[in-house]
This record gives structure tokens, C-alpha cells and sequence, in this order.
């Protein structure tokens, strides 16, 4: 049995530049036996002082996901480079396992970042990269790094080099809010907000290639779904039909929208072509069926149905549109999403009153709460299927979650801002 | 004596003339108010064809069944329907995952009902909300199904769907921020708001 430990840290995340609402982390809890990596500052070859600490920036990374703890900078008894040799009984005697080192070289286009692993019970070098890039890109280069460690030492490709989006909320008085959709690294870093409203954004996910992200807001006092493309800023209307237009999720192929409407009168679950705008009816009930999200291999579209009195989830088949319910522990079972193979779904489920995010095998059917804060939801699974970020509150915030798809690595994502929620973690960008 | 006399006659006299000056003068009076009387139908009808263009119901009753108290009647009931329904209650509650209208609600719904339907051409919003237990998109479907509760509730009332628009906010404008059932009471409403 895995007896599970609880500690909590506080690391300030390396922050690029004067943006004040990025995220904090925080863990609550990790895995037992966490592996011990120091990461060596890295060297900087050039004048002055960098605004990235790319050696902070790795270890807060590999921390986040509870599988890794930091050695302390200060108990380090040398600082090498990775053109030095290195001394691995020094590093055995402050428990380090492995060992970053690194160093940061100027040149016309940029930085040369070199840098290297250390085994330090084997005593031997796992691999050393040199990766090339301008100035502007430090932080993605650190990311890349910790994606090769991580990589390295699990065998699971890393997620350091994904993106988030998320909802903000400052909220004057009940009619008077601003609502921002914000694009950030998966640390919380380099926050830039790509739309803003007085009136509610919800909803954000991503398209398959990382380019596109579709949400819900209003234009006027009429709701819509839309269709933004980061690269360009250029935003395609979807849908915008007299009643709800919510919940949008695309197609493995990114061609379609999977998405809800009430244009006839009733929460249905429909399948838009984002080029011709065709639409497709998905389901026919009187009861409430929304937040649709499709399976990874794209033949079926989970989505939350009150057709049997309560909310559950159910399973649509694509093609035949035939439905069978998927949950049935609780009276309250929504928002589902799909692990990236396949396998199990994350929901929010109630229990005792209190709405937990929970994981379900679709094999052995075998459900378990992840989470032991309240009011969680919009659960959204990482990429290599570890983590999943959810929002959750306390007090009067609200605020990101991280937990592992184990349960067993909790992480609070605390942010400046006073309500952060409808998290969407992005595909491999890579 | 004679000349007392002649006063008391003379007095007698002069009281009857008044009087039967007054008798006179209401005899005008009265006919005065025939005429009126007569014209009446007409100016009822007048004031009944706006309403009747409408609804195209209930004009035989204001043609035939008309008086002079029925013209300004009818106005004065428009006004103090008006009056009952702006002074009715437009937050209408539901209980959590439900958007059956309480039986609390009915009387003041029934206040905007009489209204809405007196005049055609007042026009409201209703803005159905969740509380933010649960996800936020059921939430939005919740909040448009407590809307759309009321507005079916208007409509039997006699209330042209034309007058009545809908719409939700989930759970994304709250009345309270309190995290518990005095808050969230608050915010599993409807809002009736005229426009």
C-alpha cells in the first residue's frame, strides 16, 4: 500500500515579465517517495542578468507534477557547468538522484542553452542537447528541457510545453463584471488575454492542432459560439441562434463542433460543420442534454442528459445516434471528458452534497473521486493523460486545481486574480 | 296687514320662481346627460379599437356591454394593473436542479399576467439563473429552463409569447456571493424585467 504524504510548498514561478495575474503553485500533496533532482542554476554567459531563471523554471515544473522533488540551491556544494566535471559523491550526499546542469551562451540570434542530465547512482551523464533560440523564447526552451527530463526519467512525454486557457472574472457588482479569456503556459506563465467581455465567456476548448480555441460568449445580449484562432486573432461565428449556444467541443479532426442549442425549444446536442455551418441534430429529448465532449477516436460524443430526472452522463454513438447512459453512482454525474486514450472519463460527481471531480474506468466501470475540495468542475485531462487541471473555490475565490488522474498529486493553482475558472488544457503543441 | 300680506305673496312667489327656475335648469341638466349618454357607445368604441386590433378578442363586450363607466373603467384597470404588476415581485425562485415555479410565486406572476395581457404592447425579459453548484453550462441550460417555466406560466395567463423574451446566465451572475443556501436561494431565480 502506498502510504501517501503531505506537504506543502510554496514556489513563485518564474515570472517573464510585469503580467501580475499569473498562476502560483502550490502543492498539497505528492507521492511518497518523490525522485530528488537538483537543477544546477544555469550559467549565463553574457552581461547582466536574465530575466528567466531557467534552472527555477525546470524544478517548479518537475514539481508540479508530484513525482519530483527539488534539492535546495543553497545545500548544493558546487555549481558546475556542463562543461565540468561532476563530483556525483557530492551530489549522493545531499540525497540528489539527478542532477540538471546547464548553461545560457549569447549569440546573434538569440541564446545557445546547453545543457545535460546526471544520473548520480549510475555516475553517467543520461544525455546533453544544445538548444538554440531567441531571446524571446527562454521560457519555451525551458520547457523544453523539462519535457526532455521529464520524458527521460518517467517514460510519459511531458506537457511543460503546453498551454492553458482560462476564465477570469472581476466583478463590480452583479451586472457590472469583466469576464477575460486568458492563453497561458501550463506553469500559468506568460498570461496574454485573448478576449474580453462585460458580458459571460464559457466553455474555452481547444481545436486538435493547438490553433484554435472555441467558447461561448455574448455579442450584445445574444449568446453565440465562436471560433478564435490564435495566431491571427480572427474569430469565426459558429452558431448564434435565439436560445442557448453553449458548450462547444471539436472533432478529433478539428472540422466539426460538437455543441448545444436550444433553437427548437430544448437543450439538444448538435454537430456543426465548421465549413459549411451545416447542422446536424444529435439527440431528442424533452430533458436537459448538454455539455457534449467527443471521444478521442472521434465515434462517440459523451455529454450530460437530465432525461432520467437527475443529471448523468451518457454515451452517443455518432453514427447510429443511439444512447446509453454511462454513470450511475450519485445524482449528479456532468461535464464529462475523456482520458486521450480512450479508457476512462473525468466528471464532476456529487457526493454528500459536495461536488467532487471523479474518474471512471469505462471497462471495469470502476469510479473514483479525485479531489476533496468543493465545488470542482470543468475538469480537463493533460495530453499524456497525467494530470487533470479543474476549477474549484475557496472562501470566496475561485481557483485552479491540478490532480493527478490517480488522485494521488494534488497541486493549487492560486491566481492574483479573485476568480479563475474554466480551465482547457491544450493537445501537444509539438 | 295687506301689505304684509303682499309680501308674504310676493315672497311666496319669488320662492316659487326659483324654484321652478331650478326645476327648469334641471331638466337641461338632464337632457344634457342623455346626450351624452347617447354618444357614449361610440367614444367606447373608439377607445376599444387599439386594444381590440391586438388581442382581436373580448370586443363585442366592449362595444355592446359599454357605459360611461366601462370607457374610463377600462383605462383606470390598465393603470392599476399596470400599478400591481410594478409593485409585484419580479424574482422568482426555484429549488436546486429544478425549474418547477413555486407556488409562492403564482400570485405576483398572475399580477404580471393581468397586465401583460391588458396591454399588448408591454414587452418583458426573462433572465433565468442557477445557483454555481454544478457545472456551468447545465447550469446555463437550467437557468433557460426556469425562464422558459415562466414564460409558459405568462402565456397560459393569456400572455402573447410575442411580449415575452428569454434568455439564461447560468450561474454566471449572481444576486449573492454568499456560499451557502441563503445565497444560493437567492440565485436560482428568474428576474422579470420590463423593457
Amino acid at each position: 500500500m502506498q502510504r501517501l504524504i503531505y506537504w506543502t510548498w510554496l514556489l513563485l514561478v518564474c515570472v517573464a515579465g510585469p503580467v501580475r495575474a499569473e498562476l502560483v503553485i502550490e502543492i498539497t500533496r505528492g507521492v511518497e517517495n518523490p525522485i530528488k533532482v537538483a537543477v544546477v542554476p544555469f550559467r549565463f554567459q553574457g552581461s547582466g542578468v536574465l530575466d528567466v531563471d531557467l534552472a527555477r523554471l525546470i524544478e517548479s515544473n518537475l514539481e508540479r507534477t508530484g513525482q519530483f522533488q527539488r534539492v535546495n540551491r543553497n545545500s548544493m556544494l558546487s555549481l558546475p557547468g556542463p562543461n565540468d566535471q561532476l563530483f556525483y559523491r557530492d551530489w549522493r550526499a545531499i540525497d540528489s538522484e539527478y542532477t540538471v546542469v546547464g548553461e545560457i551562451t549569447p549569440n546573434e540570434n538569440g541564446y545557445l542553452v546547453t545543457f545535460g542530465l546526471h544520473d548520480v547512482l549510475g555516475q553517467r551523464e543520461l544525455f546533453a542537447e544544445k538548444v538554440p533560440g531567441p531571446a524571446s523564447a527562454l521560457r519555451d526552451i525551458g520547457h523544453y528541457i523539462s519535457d526532455k527530463i521529464y520524458e527521460s526519467l518517467t517514460g510519459i512525454k511531458g506537457i511543460f510545453s503546453t498551454k492553458l486557457v482560462y476564465v477570469t472574472v472581476d466583478r463590480r457588482s452583479e451586472k457590472d463584471q469583466t469576464f477575460r479569456l486568458i492563453l497561458s503556459d501550463a506553469d500559468g506563465g506568460r498570461t496574454r488575454t485573448i478576449f474580453e467581455s462585460s458580458e459571460p465567456i464559457l466553455s474555452p476548448t481547444w481545436s486538435p492542432d493547438g490553433g484554435r480555441i472555441a467558447y461561448m460568449s455574448f455579442r450584445g445580449k445574444r449568446a453565440g459560439i465562436y471560433v478564435q484562432t490564435l495566431a491571427t486573432g480572427e474569430v469565426q461565428k459558429v452558431t448564434d441562434f435565439p436560445g442557448l449556444n453553449s458548450a462547444p467541443s471539436f472533432s478529433p479532426d478539428g472540422r466539426q463542433l460538437a455543441l448545444t442549442l436550444s433553437k427548437d425549444g430544448n437543450p439538444e446536442v448538435y454537430i456543426a460543420n465548421l465549413r459549411t455551418g451545416e447542422l446536424q441534430r444529435m439527440t431528442d429529448h424533452f430533458g436537459i442534454d448538454t455539455e457534449p465532449r467527443w471521444s478521442p477516436d472521434g465515434r462517440s460524443i459523451l455529454f450530460t442528459s437530465s432525461r432520467g430526472g437527475k443529471p448523468q452522463l451518457y454515451q452517443l454513438n455518432v453514427s447510429d445516434r443511439e444512447v446509453k447512459r454511462v454513470t450511475f453512482d450519485g445524482d449528479y454525474n456532468s461535464n464529462g471528458a475523456f482520458t486521450p486514450d480512450g479508457s476512462a472519463i473525468v466528471f464532476v460527481h456529487r457526493s454528500n452534497d459536495r461536488f467532487h471531480i471523479a474518474r471512471m474506468d469505462l471497462k471495469t466501470r470502476a469510479m473514483r473521486i479525485l479531489t476533496e475540495t468543493d465545488l470542482d468542475e470543468s475538469p480537463s485531462v493533460a495530453p499524456n493523460g497525467t494530470m487533470v487541471i479543474y476549477a474549484t473555490s475557496e472562501g470566496a475565490r475561485g481557483l485552479l486545481g491540478l490532480v493527478s488522474t490517480d488522485g494521488r498529486v494534488r497541486v493549487r493553482l492560486p491566481s492574483a486574480s479573485e476568480q479563475v475558472r474554466e480551465p482547457a488544457w491544450s493537445p501537444f503543441m509539438n | 296687514m295687506d301689505v304684509l300680506k303682499t309680501i308674504k305673496m310676493a315672497s311666496f312667489a319669488a320662492a316659487f320662481a326659483v324654484l321652478a327656475g331650478c326645476a327648469g335648469q334641471v331638466k337641461e341638466d338632464v337632457a344634457v346627460s342623455d346626450a351624452t349618454a347617447e354618444r357614449a357607445p361610440e367614444t367606447a368604441t373608439a377607445t376599444a379599437a387599439p386594444t381590440e386590433a391586438v388581442s382581436g378578442a373580448g370586443s363585442s363586450q366592449a362595444s355592446q356591454g359599454a357605459s360611461q363607466s366601462a370607457v374610463s373603467g377600462a383605462e383606470i384597470t390598465r393603470e392599476s394593473l399596470k400599478a400591481s404588476a410594478l409593485a409585484a415581485d419580479t424574482l422568482f425562485f426555484f429549488e436546486f436542479d429544478k425549474s418547477d415555479l413555486r407556488q409562492d410565486a403564482l400570485d405576483d406572476l398572475d399580477a404580471h399576467a393581468k397586465y401583460l395581457v391588458a396591454d399588448r404592447g408591454a414587452r418583458v425579459r426573462l433572465e433565468g439563473h442557477a445557483d454555481e453548484r454544478g457545472t456551468r453550462a447545465y447550469n446555463l441550460a437550467l437557468g433557460e429552463r426556469r425562464a422558459n417555466a415562466v414564460a409558459r406560466y405568462l402565456v397560459i395567463q393569456g400572455v402573447n409569447r410575442a411580449q415575452i423574451e428569454t434568455m439564461s446566465y447560468g450561474e454566471e451572475r449572481p444576486l449573492s456571493l454568499a456560499r451557502d443556501e441563503s445565497g444560493w436561494g437567492r440565485n436560482r431565480r428568474v428576474e422579470l424585467i420590463y423593457q
